[in-house]
């Protein structure tokens, strides 16, 4: 009994194990079997295409790409210094006391469900920026293309989706490198302080270095949430129907267009094409999830010892 | 003469001060910006809290949605339906992530590891809607909405967190119980089932718990396989349930105030379950991790 039981039981497990590659297999097969009437329609073209048509039947995914590439990569952009900020205040800084504490109150911002974050940016945030935020930068930073435009009234635009966007990674991005440089060796932060290096040189000569590929892992994990979070981004950032150069005016990424318009698609080209950019999308969040793998997994710095 | 030493300044002056001004710079930059992530916490959940509070009654938790979308209707659809929803999708993340980290953790040779662990991972990385249009492919595209195809939806989400989160509190089960329970001549599948799995159980229902507290706000999976739905009560998982995620992602996009207001309460109990479920989590963790001496 004892045998096959060992067997079956090594059987089970193993099958668990392979579901859950098959999962991933049959995701990529199944959306991209669903896209295939719009990538033989659209083809490669659908890349180039601003035009977003279903009555004439043209579809381009061009706008959101843009859309989706300018949020998650400027939200990137604010959200990666906070993160590392934060990352060293609770690894180095904070008080023993509160260390704790304030490192669970920035995961706790993490587990705010998206669409509750949504929301409040819809409601809160959105009104906000249109009144104080948006305002401010177009006086001060008016000369640029993407701060040029008018402001509008309710704040649905991309400045609001980045703001939501980095409010989504910053907790991410931020546990991680807490992590990594915690794992930093004792020895060397001493060391550097025995040198009479102040904190912020012990930063910059010894952790910073030494976490630097996990610092780019994190980045890179933050960036592939912010590519395929579509709910909050749905919320606030308006719906595009035409390509705008000003932050301040509505936009559309990947996945809101995909979430916005799941019901409201009247013919199968058109759920075709939404699904076509939903396979994109796909294809990012693959490329993104196993390059931050890659560089994980080969600077383990628990295992580069 | 008179013994004069060399003329030492104690005082920090020229390069060391600016080291000393530069350093005092970054430490306050650190300090801000911890302070302005939970500053975001806190005014999110405050302001939940203070349009969510009002409108959040019994009456609200336990009645329908009026027929006509008018206020003063509740929410008891989209409860009873996240719970049974999140419920099933528990029920079948659970066994299969627990059964792949024993796989991983037990059998699995050396270099089988670390690709499948690699695939769980960028499982867990994916878009939640690519993994929602996935399930309305397979179920419901020639079928229908239905509360099932949810469930399995938000179960392929939860799937990696649950198998992670066991697989590493199977790695900290101290290999002397597993040892002492083979030594005895009890066989693989015993030592699992009546070692290893109790004394990691703490672990895995943490990690369940948190998995539990990320699907009941997942949206996205569920806007294509059950987001159109009555306003009844429904246990009946073969067609669209009622939910609170997509309940408040319709209420927020439409501009009817009372709508918005009915959005807020819900948004109010959902965010204290998820809250509450990963404070109890990480209290749990914390028990855990005493007991197996980490």
């Amino acid at each position: 009994l004892d045998r096959v039981g060992d067997g079956l039981f090594h059987v089970v497990t193993a099958g668990a194990a392979v579901l859950c590659i098959v999962v991933v297999g049959a995701i990529v097969w199944k959306v991209f079997d669903l896209a295939s009437l719009a990538i033989s329609y659209n083809g490669l073209h659908f890349f180039t295409t601003t035009v977003w048509d279903p009555v004439h039947n043209h579809y381009g995914a061009l706008l959101f790409l843009y859309g989706t590439a300018v949020t998650s990569f400027v939200a990137l952009l604010v959200a990666t210094p906070l993160s590392i900020a934060i990352g060293l205040y609770l690894s180095e800084l904070a008080p023993r006391g509160v260390r704790g504490i304030i490192a669970s109150l920035v995961e706790m911002l993490a587990a705010v469900p998206s669409v509750v974050l949504g929301l409040w940016g819809i409601l809160v945030l959105g009104p906000f920026m249109a009144q104080h935020v948006d305002p401010v930068l177009h006086d001060t930073l008016g000369f640029l293309p993407m701060f040029s435009g008018e402001v509008g009234q309710n704040g649905l635009s991309l400045i609001t989706a980045v703001a939501i966007l980095t409010i989504m990674i910053v907790p991410i991005v931020s546990s991680i490198s807490r992590e990594l440089f915690l794992q930093v060796p004792n020895d060397l932060e001493e060391g550097a302080f025995a040198l009479g290096a102040t904190r912020w040189e012990m930063v910059r000569g010894v952790i910073l270095p030494s976490a630097r590929s996990g610092i780019a892992a994190a980045m890179i994990l933050g960036l592939g949430r912010a590519l395929g979070e579509a709910i909050a981004v749905t919320q606030v950032i308006g719906g595009a129907t035409a390509f705008h150069s000003s932050w301040f005016a509505p936009a559309d990424t990947l996945a809101s267009k995909v979430a916005g318009n799941y019901q409201s698609a009247s013919t199968k080209l058109e759920a075709s094409s939404l699904i076509y950019l939903a396979a994109i999308l796909l294809v990012i969040g693959l490329v993104v999830n196993v390059i931050a793998q890659i560089i994980v997994r080969r600077f383990d710095p628990t295992r580069a010892k | 003469m008179s013994a004069v030493g060399p003329d030492v300044n104690l005082r920090p002056g020229g390069r060391l001060r600016r080291r000393r001004i530069v350093n005092r710079i970054m430490e306050t930059l650190g300090t801000l910006a911890a302070l302005l992530a939970v500053a975001v916490l806190v005014i999110v959940v405050v302001s939940v809290i203070r349009r969510g509070a009002p409108s959040l009654s019994w009456h609200f938790l336990t009645s329908e949605p009026n027929l006509f979308g008018g206020p003063g209707g509740g929410i008891s659809n989209a409860i009873v339906g996240t719970a049974i929803i999140v419920g099933v999708a528990t029920a079948i993340a659970l066994p299969v992530g627990v059964a792949a980290a024993i796989y991983l953790t037990e059998f699995a040779p050396k270099r089988i590891v670390v690709p499948v662990q690699v695939v769980i991972d960028v499982l867990a990385g994916l878009p939640t809607i690519v993994v929602g249009v996935f399930i309305y492919g397979l179920l419901v595209v020639g079928h229908q909405q239905s509360g099932l195809a949810g469930s399995i939806a938000l179960s392929i989400v939860m799937l990696p967190l649950v198998a992670r989160a066991a697989q590493e509190v199977l790695l900290i089960v101290p290999g002397s119980l597993r040892e002492a329970s083979l030594a005895l001549g009890v066989s693989r599948w015993r030592t699992v089932l009546g070692v290893i799995l109790p004394t990691a159980f703490g672990g895995i229902v943490t990690g369940a718990v948190l998995a539990v507290a990320r699907a009941a706000g997942e949206t996205a999976p569920l806007l294509f396989t059950t987001s159109i739905f009555s306003n009844a009560v429904s246990t009946d998982i073969s067609h669209a349930m009622p939910n609170i995620p997509v309940l408040i992602f319709i209420y927020s996009e439409q501009p009817d105030a009372a709508l918005h207001q009915d959005a807020w309460a819900a948004a109010l109990v959902l965010i204290a379950f998820v809250l509450v479920a990963s404070l109890c989590a990480r209290a749990l963790l914390a028990r855990s991790r005493r007991k197996l001496g980490r």
